[in-house]
C-alpha cells in the first residue's frame, strides 16, 4: 500500500501556533519543548531512512577495491541498461494510462448527466484503492495467465481461440497491474478536486454548447493541474519502488530494476551494483519530483 | 426514443465493462480459492471444495503462524508509530516550531524515495547490529514507513482542534498538561484512530521491507503468500490473498467516514 495514502503534504491553513505569537523570540523555551516533541520521530527517520540512503550513495560510488569511482555504474549500465529503459517505459506508460483514466473517471463524476450511472461509477472505481500490491499481483497472475479469466472471456465471446493465445504475464501484465491498482488513488484525488471547483464556469461553457470532452480538457483539468500532478508523481514513484509486482508477474528478462537490485544482493552480495541501480532509481524519482516542484513554482509565481 | 435507448445501452455496456475490469481479477482469485482441481484447457475448475481452506486454517499451518506474526508486528508498529507521531503531530499542528520546513521535509522523505535501495541498506545495517530476521527489525522498518502518514494525519487532527476550547480550559484553571489530556487529545482522537488504522494496514500489507529485513526467520502473511505463489501453489496463495484483501476492502468502504472527497480536495 505504499504511496496509496493521501498526498503527504499538510492541509493548508494548519499551524495556527506560528501566527499566534509572532512577537515572541524564535528560540523561547516553548519552541525548545516543541522541538523535543518532534525529536523522536525525526531521529528515527534520520537513523533508519536518511542514513541508509547515505550509505547506499557511498556504496554505489565505491569500487570493489575500495576506491571512489564510477566502476559500479559502468557495470550497471553494461548489465542492466536495458532494464533501466524497460523500467522507465513501463512506469511512464502506466502513468500516462492512469492520467487518462483518472481524468475520465473524475470528469464523468462531475459532468455525467445520469445520476444512476454517476453513482454506479463512484461506487465501482474505488475497489482496488487499498488492495496491497502483492494481492493485486496475485489476482493478475491468475487473471492474465494463459488459462486465466481474461483469455477465457475473450474466447467465450468468440473473439479469439484460447488455444492460440499466450498469457499476458510479461511487461503488459505489469502495466495492467499498476494501472488497476493506482488509478483509483489518482482518480480519488482528482475527483475530490473537481468536486470542489466552482461550477459556474462549467455551466457557462455547457450553456454555450461546449461538449463534455472539451469542458473536461479545457476548463476542468487545467484548474486541478496541481492536485493531478501530485497524484501522478506519487503514483510514479510508488510504481518505481514496487518489488512484488515485477517479481510475480514478469520474473524473467527483461525486468524492472527493483528485481535486479534484489537479485544482485541475494545472489552475489554485490551491494555496489545494487546501490548503483538504487541511485538510478533516486534520479528517476527526482526527475518526477522536479516536475512537481516546477509546477508548484509556476503556481506560486502566478 | 431510439437514441435514448441507444444511450442507455452504451452507458450500461461501458459500466459493465468497467465493472468487469475491476472485479474479474478478484473473481479469478476467489475461484482459485475454492478450486481443488483446475488445469488447462478447462475454463472453470474441475472440482470445487474447501480442502485447501482446511490446510490454511488448521492450527499447525504456516499460514496461521504467519498471520499471527503479521498481527503481532502490525499491533506493535501502530504502538511505536503513535508514540512518536502523537507528540510530533501535536508540535507540528499546535506549536511554534523552529525549522518547521526542514523537519516536515525529513518526515516526508520515506514516502518520496524509491524504497528498495533503502531497504537493502537497512538490512545490511541490521545484519551488523543483529536486528536482521527479528520482529523488532521488521517493526522498525514498518514504523518508519508508517510514520509519514501517521504524523501527517496527527498534525492535521491537532490543527483542527479549536484553540478557543483549549483557552477556555486554561482560563478555568486547568494546567497545560491537563488541557492536552482532557481537551486536545480527545478532540483529536478520531484522526488518531484513522492514523492507527492506516499504519496497521500498511504494516499488514508491507512486502518489500520484510522481504529484505525479515528473512529468513520472520515470515509475515504477504511473504507466505508470495512463496506459495512462486511455488505454484495457487490455492494457498489465493486463500491467503483473500485474507489480506478483506481488511483492505473494509477500510476502503469505511474511509468515506474519515475522509470525504471534499476534505481530500484541500490536500496538495
Amino acid at each position: 500500500m505504499s504511496g496509496s495514502a493521501p498526498s503527504p503534504t499538510l492541509p493548508r491553513g494548519h499551524g495556527g501556533g506560528r501566527s499566534a505569537a509572532p512577537a515572541a523570540s524564535r528560540w523561547g523555551p516553548a519552541s525548545a519543548s516543541a522541538f523535543l516533541l518532534v525529536a523522536p520521530a525525526v531521529a528515527t527517520v534520520l537513523a533508519l531512512f536518511v542514513y541508509p540512503v547515505c550509505t547506499s550513495l557511498v556504496s554505489a560510488f565505491t569500487s570493489r577495491q575500495g576506491q571512489l569511482g564510477f566502476d559500479n555504474f559502468a557495470k550497471t549500465f553494461a548489465l542492466y541498461g536495458g532494464d533501466i529503459i524497460f523500467t522507465l517505459l513501463i512506469v511512464l506508460v502506466s502513468t500516462a494510462l492512469i492520467a487518462v483514466l483518472a481524468a475520465a473517471i473524475g470528469g464523468y463524476l462531475v459532468l455525467g448527466r445520469h445520476p444512476g450511472a454517476v453513482a454506479a461509477l463512484k461506487w465501482l472505481y474505488r475497489w482496488p484503492l487499498f488492495v496491497p500490491f502483492i494481492v493485486a499481483a496475485q489476482c493478475m497472475r491468475s487473471f492474465l495467465a494463459k488459462n486465466g479469466m481474461f483469455n477465457n472471456t475473450l474466447d467465450a465471446l468468440g473473439l479469439v481461440d484460447v488455444g492460440t493465445l499466450g498469457g499476458l504475464l510479461d511487461w503488459r501484465g505489469v502495466i495492467v497491474t499498476f494501472v488497476w491498482k493506482e488509478t483509483p488513488f489518482v482518480a480519488l484525488l482528482v475527483a475530490g478536486a473537481m468536486a470542489a471547483l466552482d461550477r459556474s464556469g462549467i455551466e457557462a461553457a455547457r450553456n454555450l454548447g461546449a461538449s463534455g470532452m472539451r469542458i473536461l480538457c479545457e476548463i476542468i483539468v487545467p484548474q486541478i493541474a496541481g492536485v493531478f500532478t501530485v497524484g501522478l508523481v506519487l503514483a510514479f514513484v510508488t510504481m518505481l519502488s514496487v518489488l512484488s509486482v515485477p517479481l510475480m508477474i514478469s520474473g524473467g528478462s527483461p525486468t524492472m530494476i527493483t528485481v535486479d537490485m534484489a537479485f544482485r544482493v541475494n545472489s552475489y552480495s554485490d551491494y555496489g551494483v545494487a546501490n548503483a541501480l538504487g541511485v538510478v532509481s533516486y534520479l528517476i524519482a527526482a526527475a518526477a519530483g522536479w516536475a512537481y516542484i516546477r509546477r508548484n513554482l509556476a503556481e506560486a509565481a502566478a | 426514443m431510439i437514441a435514448r435507448w441507444f444511450g442507455r445501452l452504451t452507458r450500461g455496456a461501458m459500466l459493465g465493462f468497467f465493472a468487469y475490469l475491476i472485479f474479474a481479477p478478484i473473481a479469478n482469485l476467489a475461484l482459485w480459492a475454492v478450486a481443488i482441481q483446475w488445469y488447462f484447457p478447462h475454463k472453470l475448475p474441475l472440482t470445487y471444495g474447501f480442502r485447501y481452506w482446511y490446510d490454511v486454517f488448521k492450527p499447525t499451518s504456516d499460514a496461521v503462524a504467519s498471520l499471527g506474526t503479521s498481527l503481532v508486528i502490525a499491533v506493535i508498529t501502530v504502538a511505536v508509530c503513535l508514540l512518536m507521531a502523537v507528540p510530533a503531530g501535536y508540535a507540528l499542528g499546535k506549536r511554534r516550531l523552529p525549522w518547521r520546513g526542514p523537519i516536515l521535509l525529513i518526515l516526508l522523505l520515506p514516502q518520496a524515495f524509491p524504497s528498495v535501495a533503502v531497504y537493502l541498506n537497512v538490512a545490511r545495517l541490521f545484519y551488523i547490529v543483529g536486528l536482521n530476521g527479528t520482529i523488532a527489525g521488521v517493526v522498525l522498518v514498518h514504523a518508519v514507513h508508517g510514520l509519514v502518514i501517521a504524523v501527517w494525519i496527527a498534525a492535521a487532527a491537532f490543527a483542527a482542534v479549536d484553540p478557543e476550547l483549549e483557552l477556555a480550559a486554561r482560563n478555568m484553571g486547568a494546567s497545560a498538561a491537563r488541557t492536552v489530556f482532557t481537551v486536545t487529545l480527545p478532540l483529536a482522537a478520531p484522526g488518531l484512530i484513522a492514523a492507527s488504522i492506516f499504519v496497521f494496514l500498511e504494516s499488514l500489507d508491507e512486502f518489500t521491507g520484510t522481504y529484505f529485513v525479515g528473512v529468513p526467520d520472520v515470515t509475515t502473511l504477504p511473504l507466505m503468500m508470495f512463496n506459495a505463489s512462486l511455488n505454484g501453489n495457487y490455492q494457498i496463495a489465493a486463500i491467503t490473498a483473500l485474507i489480506l484483501l478483506v481488511p483492505s476492502i473494509l477500510f476502503m468502504l469505511l474511509i468515506e467516514r474519515f475522509l470525504s472527497t471534499e476534505t481530500l480536495a484541500k490536500i496538495g
